[in-house]
């Protein structure tokens, strides 16, 4: 799509498609025109976002206001009325995408260790046995692990789980990596584990990421943007940059900028809560 | 005192309650003891009816009959119920009737059963087994319609085939459930064997063993056929529990 096109082709202009809205520069996921209602009451109408490349976008905003289920249809779960949601173009059938559930028990197979857990998207991708190894091997450097992955998930702590689940879902070196709420059901040493791992995985691999979540310092902490949502109707309240450099230290939160943020954000919930 | 009462020898404690209890029973004159043997005297006879092979055929021809019941039940029921389990529009229109026969006592249907098939040993087994094939569709249906969510669609997103998600997550999630549903089958194909041999005509098995004993008073003969049927039923069952310990081992962990 070099060049103008001359106007006779173009459909008739409809508010927010592909054709009239274009990407801001650097983007991976483009959402036009998404509409979605649950038994009639609208949730999503006609709603636009681009999601950076490369960059953590947290996603966050009140209760209902339907976080999880915008990145359940980005990600494929769950069907949109209308609207396109393209990656780099292409379709969603075209793309490798990863997912991290809140209830990572309930993702894990516990029919297989958790090695085989790992290895299992990458087995169904046809790769070599050797390959296979190979990819776990990277990852399991990568994320240092230290306990036995020869285990059962259901031997295996929450945090080791969580962990297993966001190995898995990186094996297969998806575009983008969708996480819903990965922290909530950890205590607070695995969450910080799980911040870091989270952090050097995406320096190392350059992966866009949309978390979910529903806790304030969970949100800003990981993001590069910070998708602020209004209650339903659903429209974009802002998007809150976040420009600390990475890797962020558990310390962080004590940071004049990180607090300035979290503030702002806090800010602006409080406002859209109360709309 | 900690050495005597080891808490391994507790599951004892029970039988030999019932020992002492059904001695007491004959020693204080409660029960005449031409209806109720001293355990004592049972416990010989059962000593004797093995040690002289008397009680093998009528054994081997009720496992025989059970276990021809109860693989008939698993061949039919498991692929019934996954199928049906997978498509949950068809388990609805079905399911009242899965319902109503197996709510139905499969005793009741015996004498439909020796309309259709005589008085035969294929009789037995046609009833048992069809008894037992509703609980494994049953339970496999509802494992596989009780898979986790979270699960499929973590395979999904991975962009595994359907029939990988089929094979590799329903399948696996529905095996816990239909263990369970084995282990009650098999329990009940028990059943409707003893029953059918009780009732057609029969010149084998433990069944016929039990109401021949009854029918000439022979009443230690008849204890001694009721506890051997009973210990099939517990080892039965306490096979499959271990088998089901060692093959579904994430059962009621996850």
């Amino acid at each position: 799509m070099s060049g103008p096109m001359p106007t006779a082709v173009l459909p008739p202009a409809e508010p927010g498609t592909l054709l009239n809205l274009p990407a801001a520069p650097k983007t991976h996921v483009t959402v036009r025109g998404l509409t979605k209602s649950f038994s009639g009451t609208p949730l999503y109408s006609n709603f636009n976002l681009d999601l950076p490349r490369g960059e953590i976008v947290s996603i966050f905003g009140p209760n209902g206001c339907g976080k999880s289920t915008l990145m359940n249809m980005i990600a494929g779960l769950v069907p949109l009325d209308a609207g396109e949601i393209l990656f780099d173009g292409k379709d969603l059938k075209d793309t490798q995408i990863g997912y991290v559930f809140q209830n990572y028990r309930d993702a894990l197979f516990p029919w297989i260790t958790a090695w085989d857990n790992i290895a299992y998207p990458l087995k169904r991708k046809g790769l070599k046995p050797a390959e296979v190894k190979a990819r776990v091997d990277e990852l399991v450097q990568l994320f240092e692990i230290r306990f036995d992955l020869k285990r059962y998930p259901y031997e295996l702590s929450g945090g080791q789980m969580q962990t297993v689940c966001i190995m898995r879902s990186l094996a297969t070196r998806p575009e983008v990596l969708f996480l819903d709420e990965p922290f909530s059901a950890l205590d607070f040493e695995m969450t910080l584990f799980i911040r870091a791992k989270l952090q050097e995985a995406q320096l190392a691999t350059g992966t866009t990421m949309v978390i979910v979540s529903h806790d304030l310092e969970d949100a800003v902490f990981l993001a590069d943007h910070i998708l602020l949502l209004t209650r339903r109707p659903t429209r974009i309240a802002e998007i809150v940059p976040f420009e600390m450099p990475r890797p962020r230290a558990p310390e962080a939160v004590a940071d004049p900028e990180f607090v300035r943020v979290k503030a702002h954000t806090l800010e602006v919930f409080r406002r859209e809560m109360n709309a | 005192m900690a050495r005597i009462f080891d808490r391994r020898w507790l599951p004892l404690l029970g039988p030999l309650l019932l020992l002492a209890f059904w001695q007491l029973m004959i020693s204080a004159h409660w029960v005449k003891a031409v209806l109720l043997p001293p355990p004592g005297e049972t416990l010989t006879h059962m000593a004797s009816v093995f040690a002289n092979g008397d009680i093998f055929p009528d054994l081997w021809a009720t496992l025989y009959r059970t276990l021809c019941s109860f693989g008939i039940a698993v061949a039919i029921g498991v692929p019934l119920g996954v199928v049906l389990g997978s498509a949950e529009g068809a388990y609805r229109s079905v399911e009242f009737l899965i319902d109503f026969f197996r709510s139905t006592p499969s005793s009741a249907l015996i004498p439909l059963f020796l309309l259709i098939f005589g008085i035969t040993d294929v009789n037995k087994i046609a009833i048992a087994s069809f008894g037992a094939a509703l609980i494994v569709l049953f339970n496999s249906a509802y494992g596989v319609m009780n898979a986790k969510k979270t699960r499929v669609m973590a395979a999904q997103i991975m962009g595994v085939s359907k029939w990988h998600v089929f094979k590799d997550v329903l399948l696996m999630e529905s095996l816990a459930q239909t263990f369970v549903g084995l282990r009650s089958a098999v329990s009940m194909a028990l059943v409707i064997v003893i029953v059918a041999e009780m009732f057609i005509g029969s010149e084998t098995g433990l069944g016929h063993r039990i109401i021949d004993a009854q029918q000439v008073f022979n009443v230690k003969e008849m204890y001694t056929s009721i506890l051997v049927t009973g210990a099939l039923g517990y080892l039965l069952n306490l096979g499959f529990l271990l088998t089901e310990k060692k093959l579904i081992h994430w059962s009621g962990k996850a």
